[in-house]
């Protein structure tokens, strides 16, 4: 994957902390949105187009996204050693502030002014998963058919509320199916 | 099963980690019913506390299993419930990407990843819309959010603890004149 980064690939210092930063410092979600800024936008780590598929694939495969895509990311930068520096890195410190946050709350929870930061917080998160989405949509949607798929998954989900799972197992093999036709491009 | 925590709580995430497709949130009612209806570990309205904890704290809201691992039995709990709900998901991810590089440049990948891109995109912005819609505040919930969109769209530098924060006071201002 090297011959698509813009800059070499970091040590695995860098890495690890890169990764420790963002599990550190972002509140109230939207991960994937701080994982994008840093890593295309701050550092020049990854092409968007790599950080894309890869987003693609954390999407389509069982677990966190999230967490897959710190292995995917850590994996393409620097192999296993990357892969897993990349999903302690971005898992290590957030489990720690659950449990600080949990405790704190156990006592003084109901504090409505404490409510109302943390409600701040996530609407204003929902800031960075909004961006990432407009970006992967504006990539993803470049002839009819895939519009029609990202249409079809958002009405779906988002605005009828249908579980995602039967969704994802309608919409992936009509997408793939999709993609296989028109050809390489 | 019953007088063992610990092995309550691997037998009960583990099947989860690989059942989450399409995100932590897709077994979210899965953690409730497991946690609050079968092994009792928590009440409905303690399950409803830790959902909030784990939307606004750092890291993926799922870490929410953590929390109620620790609830249960600790940091022993929370080591193990944290391991159930991670590794064996990750596994697979991992072995998917050994599998992706080894294959690298194969016209069938760029057509797999091209097929996938445009639910991916969707999924986000369904995600986006459903915390949105479940999100204390109401319009103000709304406001802020399409503020920091706009902002961190026309600048692309900007740090979003900057509009972290600015969301923070917003709803805390508008809590003290309610």
């Amino acid at each position: 994957m090297t011959e698509t980064a813009a800059l070499p690939p970091p040590t695995l210092t860098t890495l690890f902390s890169a990764f420790l930063n963002i599990g550190l410092t972002s509140f109230g979600g939207g991960l994937s949105g701080w994982m994008h800024r840093e890593f295309v936008g701050r550092r020049g780590w990854m092409s968007e187009a790599d950080f894309l598929s890869g987003l693609a694939m954390a999407q389509a495969m069982p677990g966190v996204n999230v967490v897959n895509l710190a292995i995917w990311i850590g994996f393409a930068l620097r192999g296993s050693a990357g892969a897993a520096l990349a999903v302690t890195g971005v898992l290590a410190a957030p489990i720690v502030v659950i449990i600080l946050i949990g405790f704190v709350y156990g006592r003084y929870g109901g504090l409505t002014s404490v409510h109302a930061v943390l409600a701040g917080v996530t609407a204003a998160a929902v800031g960075l998963s909004l961006t990432l989405g407009w970006r992967a949509a504006r990539r993803a949607s470049g002839d009819l058919g895939s519009l029609a798929v990202l249409i079809a998954t958002f009405a779906t989900v988002g605005l009828m509320r249908l579980p995602m799972l039967p969704v994802v197992a309608v919409l992936v093999p009509v997408s793939l199916m999709l993609a296989f036709r028109r050809g390489a491009r | 099963m019953r007088d063992n925590p610990l092995l309550a709580l691997l037998v009960t995430f583990a099947p989860l980690s690989l059942a989450s497709i399409g995100g932590g949130l897709s077994i979210l009612s899965d953690i409730q019913h497991q946690s609050v209806d079968v092994h009792h570990w928590l009440t409905q309205a303690q399950f409803l506390d830790d959902f909030g904890i784990s939307r606004a704290a750092p890291g993926p809201n799922t870490l929410i299993v953590t929390l109620i691992g620790w609830q249960v039995a600790g940091w022993a709990g929370a080591a193990v419930a944290s391991v159930a709900i991670f590794v064996p998901s990750s596994v697979l991810v991992y072995g998917l990407a050994r599998i992706w590089r080894r294959y690298r440049g194969a016209p069938w990948q760029g057509k797999i990843e091209r097929g996938l891109a445009p639910i991916a995109a969707g999924l986000i912005l369904a995600g986006a819309l459903n915390v949105l819609r479940n999100a204390d505040g109401g319009w103000l919930a709304w406001a802020v959010a399409a503020v920091s969109t706009g902002l961190l769209l026309r600048h692309q530098k900007l740090s979003p603890f900057l509009l972290l924060g600015m969301g923070a006071v917003v709803f805390a201002a508008a809590n003290l004149l309610a």
